[in-house]
């Protein structure tokens, strides 16, 4: 379960035989070459709706309508911006946003480690049944979960606070289940040495182990934090007032604002801002993102 | 993440060596030790009776109650199913459902398996493409949804302008009963088929280069290659993504609460919505509670017989 880096690197090994094994022929280059085609056009697709997006936001609204589009602005419309931001509070939804994601993404993080630590490194009566149950639980699909969460949110007068958007969300078997895995896999005797030195448990989590487990710490927190940032069916049933959205409800509002003439242009560029962070996010986590959906869909 | 419940076998080293623990046996260090673990689980299983069991059980007893979050619930034994398995709404929905898990699920495995074997031949960009085919997954389903709202758009939309040049007076497509859904399918595709990819990915860049090479010097074509070896060997992962997006997709909610709010005359409204519809706008939480059952045994059915056929085409399933 160690984390491999190179796990998506392709081998040299198959490369040759991806080629056949031997030197390239005609009739292979020609193939390369029909691949490389249809994987473009194909990220044509991917990419394309994003980039309309992209160009569009910056349009005029006239330029919008235009027949025929055009791909490049004929002049770039910063103002669509300053006008979001005006008109919006989009500022306000990517604040409420950042701070419920963070919140839930350090608490996921604590007690799942806290726990993988205990499920993977301490030995207690029953250890592996609850382990057991814990992998059960992440079959139950959240959907089931929806009604009988917000009477207990209701219960606890949690609705319209963000109590009920962090509070049930910190724990994760999930989460739990990635840090046992990778936990198992540091060597004992790495606690061993602190452990005759006098330390308590609590001490050689915080110093031995945690250190170790960042890569796995990093692929959990990406994950939780996306998935909470994209999150719109909870929020939209616990939120109620309009300065706590999140930042898909306030741009879901937004879009709902005008049901006759759509200022594509305002909407576009709202979008934009709003795909933004996840995306240089998502970059500059690639690596642990990818290692986070192999571990758990291939060794899982 | 369904798949989990054979995992701990192949590396569990740690655990396996150590005996069976009775409480009355352990030396005071063991019981300490044994607090300790207890301890660290803490957070952890307070929120999972608090969060997780009680609401599951909580869930299965308002299905059977009629309550409407104003009234204490009332048992009402059968009636919500009842009332249910008669209404020809729900059959609708429930339909839909599968029509959207089965538009879903085949296709995106068929296509990702095809663009996951075309990048991983195609060397030079692999890391690219997996970002570029990547990135829809990763995207707010809300400004996924809102700019798809514009490619279906009947008049400036990109698709009935394409159509427009070759003469062709597109159908305003998620506003017509006929192509409602089908037009979410599509996007479905374009939004899931990265997930699927980058397992296949990863996959057959696990497959031992040697067992190609055998074949090759046995004088195998790429056809019974691909047959005989890439697909036994990646069908742990083609297992793993049919069981997770068929979850996933019995569970859809957003593009449907976003992009058509469930219609044209219901056409794409699924279970979750159909779920959410009753609970939170017309505050039936019993009967919505009901169809969460439903569909929560549908997703349980699903998953099981995945499983139990898992045996007869899995890779190394049998343990």
């Amino acid at each position: 379960m160690a984390v491999k880096q190179e796990t998506l690197q392709p081998t040299r090994e198959l490369q040759a035989v991806g080629q056949g094994g031997m030197s390239k022929s005609g009739a292979k280059r020609v193939g390369d070459i029909f691949t490389h085609l249809i994987l473009a056009a194909g990220s044509i697709v991917m990419v394309g709706p994003f980039a309309w997006m992209l160009s569009s936001s910056f349009k005029t609204q006239y330029e919008i309508y235009k027949f025929p589009p055009t791909l490049i602005p004929e002049s770039i419309q910063w103002i669509n911006y300053l006008v979001v931001f005006e008109q919006t509070a989009l500022g306000r939804y990517v604040g409420n946003s950042m701070f419920v994601s963070l919140s839930v993404t350090l608490g996921v993080l604590l007690t799942s480690s806290l726990a993988g630590y205990s499920f993977s490194r301490l030995n207690f009566p029953g250890r592996d049944k609850i382990f057991l149950m814990y992998l059960g639980t992440m079959m139950i699909p959240g959907a089931i979960l929806l009604i009988p969460s917000f009477v207990l949110m209701r219960t606890f007068n949690w609705i319209d606070t963000y109590y009920a958007l962090i509070v049930p969300g910190v724990v994760s078997a999930w989460g739990t289940f990635l840090m046992r895995q990778f936990m198992m896999s540091i060597p004992r005797e790495l606690e061993d040495a602190a452990y005759i030195d006098g330390a308590t448990r609590l001490r050689i989590y915080w110093t031995v182990i945690l250190p170790v487990s960042k890569p796995v710490i990093a692929t959990l927190a990406i994950f939780t934090f996306m998935g909470v940032w994209n999150e719109l069916l909870w929020p939209v049933i616990i939120l109620r007032s309009p300065e706590k959205f999140t930042l898909p409800m306030g741009l879901a509002k937004f879009q709902s604002r005008f049901p006759n003439r759509t200022p594509w242009h305002l909407i576009m560029a709202a979008s934009t801002l709003s795909v933004l962070p996840i995306l240089f996010l998502f970059m500059a986590g690639q690596k642990y993102y990818v290692q986070g959906i192999v571990t758990t869909g291939l060794k899982g | 993440m369904t798949v989990s419940a054979q995992v701990p076998a192949p590396s569990q080293p740690v655990a396996a060596a150590r005996p069976r623990l009775r409480w009355s046996e352990m030396s005071g260090l063991a019981r300490r030790e044994a607090i300790e673990g207890y301890l660290f689980l803490l957070p952890n299983i307070v929120a999972f009776f608090v969060f997780l069991a009680g609401p599951m059980l909580a869930a299965v007893y308002f299905a059977f109650t009629n309550y409407d979050l104003t009234w204490p619930p009332r048992f009402t034994f059968l009636e919500n199913f009842q009332v249910m398995f008669t209404n020809d709404l729900f059959w609708q929905v429930f339909g839909q459902t599968f029509y959207w898990a089965f538009g879903m699920v085949p296709a995106t495995i068929v296509l990702a398996l095809g663009l996951a074997l075309m990048i991983n031949r195609e060397m030079r960009g692999v890391l690219t493409y997996r970002l570029v085919y990547f990135i829809p997954h990763v995207t707010l389903s809300v400004a996924a949804s809102i700019v798809w709202l514009w490619v279906y758009h009947p008049e400036v939309g990109f698709i009935n302008l394409l159509l427009g040049y070759v003469g062709i007076d597109g159908p305003q497509w998620l506003l017509n009963r006929r192509t409602a859904m089908p037009a979410l399918i599509l996007m479905g595709w374009w939004k899931s088929i990265g997930f699927a990819m980058l397992i296949f990915l990863a996959g057959l860049q696990g497959i031992p280069a040697e067992l190609y090479e055998a074949a090759v010097m046995d004088g195998a074509n790429p056809r019974q290659r691909f047959w005989a070896i890439t697909v036994p060997m990646l069908s742990p992962a083609i297992f793993f993504v049919m069981v997770t997006s068929i979850i996933g997709a019995f569970q859809g909610f957003d593009v449907f609460y976003l992009m058509t709010r469930g219609g044209p005359a219901n056409v794409t409204t699924t279970m979750v919505l159909h779920i959410y519809n009753n609970g939170f706008l017309y505050l039936k939480m019993g009967f919505a509670s009901a169809m969460a059952m439903v569909l929560f045994a549908t997703i349980m059915i699903f998953t099981l017989g995945q499983w139990l056929y898992a045996r007869n085409w899995v890779h190394g399933f049998a343990d």
